[in-house]
């Protein structure tokens, strides 16, 4: 990056206005910390930046991009789903009951289970927008709801994928390099949808100032409850997929663990979680760090105990950079 | 002169307290009207009604004769009547062109049309002799007179037929009240817009207004012309008001 070394040649102006420049991109922080990450990965254990090790962190990073890619959005218009990581463990099952028992065709299936998911994003949006229960505790009862359905109507035993879905099962999440495919063209869609759409325009007015929004006449309701089908949506898209890659679906796969690490991935990329501001993008590279955190800790031999607690401090060093950095960049200088 | 708008014994309630018991109130075409009461007396609500906020229970609206009803903000906007709400209602984290454009944006679907509406915004508030930076600016770095005055421009982009304004000059500087005070005689000049405003300073509307009505308790109790009323009679029917509310809670009914 034209900051982290300037040649001696350039006048120390511009190195000052690259720096500026740089810092005022609001996924500055986390790709300086992202970069770090990679270059002391790669010089404690070389096999680092190899295709293998770079697959294995591209199914850390995919699932939690893409669920990501929907919270950030949800979080920005002043909300949060804590279900969505129940809603990724039932989608599957719904493809399975609808492929296995009721006959219905691989790609029709799939969109039943996506669509349940949006109707499980829409009863959330209506209590929360309607009843005006906090979706913090709308999404937490929705959490043990769904996590229920799953566990009774597949009797908390894992199955195999459908047979007839083996025929798609490459493209949705078995290959490689599939499901970051997948992960990086919703960011960069989500990412476009929230600034540069009316939607995504409005999203910000409704959690930046949800009164006022409305007096402007902006669809308050129907932007968050949009917002929390969206999250839903993909969660079960993302369930999917996942199992497709470890080739079996799993009662207790996802849940608030996939959920959480989205959540820490948005606001590590840099998303407030008391709304109004927020990037898919800063999210991305939050469930990278996170993904090269995993993946770092494991191959340079740190047992899974201290883990946590390295994670942890990770996530908290990241949190204050960031927030430190955010300070800088709108400190004076616009 | 011809009728814009006219309400006819317009009610709201919210639960259990009557904000608006029965409001009778008309405005000419070009007419700057001032509305004042004392806290609590109906004013924003009123006003929320005649934008389409808040729907009434019962009553009617005339829109330049015909009864007309408003089922959103949008509508009313679409019907000519825009608004600049006492909070401004006004988004922080939006940069200047955004708020000026909010719920009103340009668009080439699927994306918005940024480089018009900054094209458009600039233009505008360069019109209207409102200083700003960069209409790039986040609306969090402005002043206070800064941010009304955008609030006011965006309410006569789209050139309303009415404009409704909700203390307009609340909490701002002598600098910064002229800035909008002057804002609203360049609207009468051009003769084409009706204004309501609600305001606090008497001095004020009695300066830019052309007749004055009074709510009190839900409703109108005084309407006359700014040239027909002076500042004490304004102040002393406030204050009367006041007075009669608390003396006859003394004296013993029976």
């Amino acid at each position: 990056m034209i900051t982290t070394s300037p040649p001696v040649a350039l006048p120390r102006r511009f190195v000052r206005r690259g720096a500026d420049w740089f810092l005022r991109i609001r996924e500055a922080s986390i790709i300086l910390v992202t970069i770090g990450l990679v270059i002391y990965f790669q010089a404690s254990t070389p096999v680092f930046l190899t295709e293998g090790n770079l697959i294995t962190i591209s199914h850390y990073v995919a699932p939690v991009a893409i669920i990501a890619a929907g919270q950030v959005l949800l979080l920005v218009s002043g909300e949060i789903d804590l279900s969505v990581g129940h809603v990724y463990a039932l989608a599957p099952y719904l493809m399975h009951f609808a492929i296995d028992y009721y006959g219905v065709p691989v790609l029709p299936a799939i969109a039943i289970a996506i669509a349940v998911g949006a109707c499980i994003g829409l009863v959330n949006g209506l209590i929360t927008v309607v009843l005006r229960v906090p979706s913090f505790v709308t999404t937490l009862g929705m959490l043990f709801l769904i996590s229920g359905i799953t566990l009774m109507t597949s009797h908390a035993y894992p199955t195999p994928i459908p047979e007839k879905a083996r025929s798609v099962a490459s493209w949705l999440g078995a290959a490689p390099w599939a499901e970051i495919t997948w992960a990086l063209i919703i960011v960069a869609v989500f990412q476009i949808l929230l600034s540069g759409t009316r939607w995504g325009l409005h999203t910000v007015a409704v959690g930046g100032n949800q009164h006022g929004a409305s007096e402007a006449g902006v669809r308050v309701n129907r932007v968050k409850i949009g917002n929390f089908m969206i999250v839903s949506s993909l969660g079960a898209l993302t369930g999917i997929l996942e199992s497709f890659y470890v080739n079996s679906i799993e009662p207790l796969a996802g849940g608030a663990n996939i959920m959480f690490a989205a959540v820490a991935a948005a606001v590590i990329g840099g998303t407030a979680l008391a709304g109004g501001s927020g990037t898919i993008v800063g999210a991305l590279f939050g469930a990278i760090v996170l993904g090269v955190l995993k993946d770092g800790f494991n191959l340079i031999g740190i047992n899974a105990d201290r883990f946590d607690l390295i994670l942890g401090i990770a996530i908290l060093a990241a949190m204050v950079l960031n927030v430190y950095l955010a300070r800088l960049r709108t400190g004076g200088r616009t | 002169m011809t009728e814009v708008l006219r309400v006819e014994h317009l009610a709201k309630s919210f639960d259990a307290i009557v904000a608006l018991r029965d409001v009778t109130m008309h405005l000419d075409r070009g007419e700057v009207l001032g509305l004042i009461g004392d806290n609590g007396a109906g004013k924003s609500t009123l006003i929320k009604i005649l934008c389409g906020f808040h729907r009434p229970d019962s009553g009617r609206i005339l829109l330049e004769g015909e009864e007309a009803s408003f089922r959103s903000v949008s509508h009313a906007r679409s019907l000519g009547i825009d608004t600049v709400y006492q909070d401004l209602a006004l988004v922080d984290e939006l940069s200047v062109y955004h708020n000026m454009f909010l719920n009103r944006e340009l668009i080439r679907w699927p994306v918005l049309r940024n480089r018009a509406m900054r094209r458009m915004a600039k233009q505008h508030l360069d019109d209207m002799g409102v200083n700003v930076p960069d209409v790039r600016v986040k609306v969090a770095r402005l002043s206070g007179g800064q941010r009304q005055a955008i609030a006011v421009a965006r309410s006569i982009y789209s050139a309303p037929k009415i404009l409704l304004l909700d203390e307009p000059l609340a909490a701002m500087g002598a600098k910064e009240g002229a800035l909008i005070l002057d804002l609203i005689r360049d609207l009468k000049a051009r003769g084409d817009v009706s204004i309501v405003i609600i305001a606090h300073n008497y001095a004020q509307v009695l300066d830019v207004c052309d007749r004055v009505n009074l709510l009190q308790h839900g409703a109108i109790t005084f309407d006359r012309p700014t040239a027909e009323t002076s500042l004490d009679e304004l102040t002393d029917l406030v204050v009367a008001e006041y007075r009669n509310s608390r003396i006859p809670k003394q004296i013993p009914t029976a």
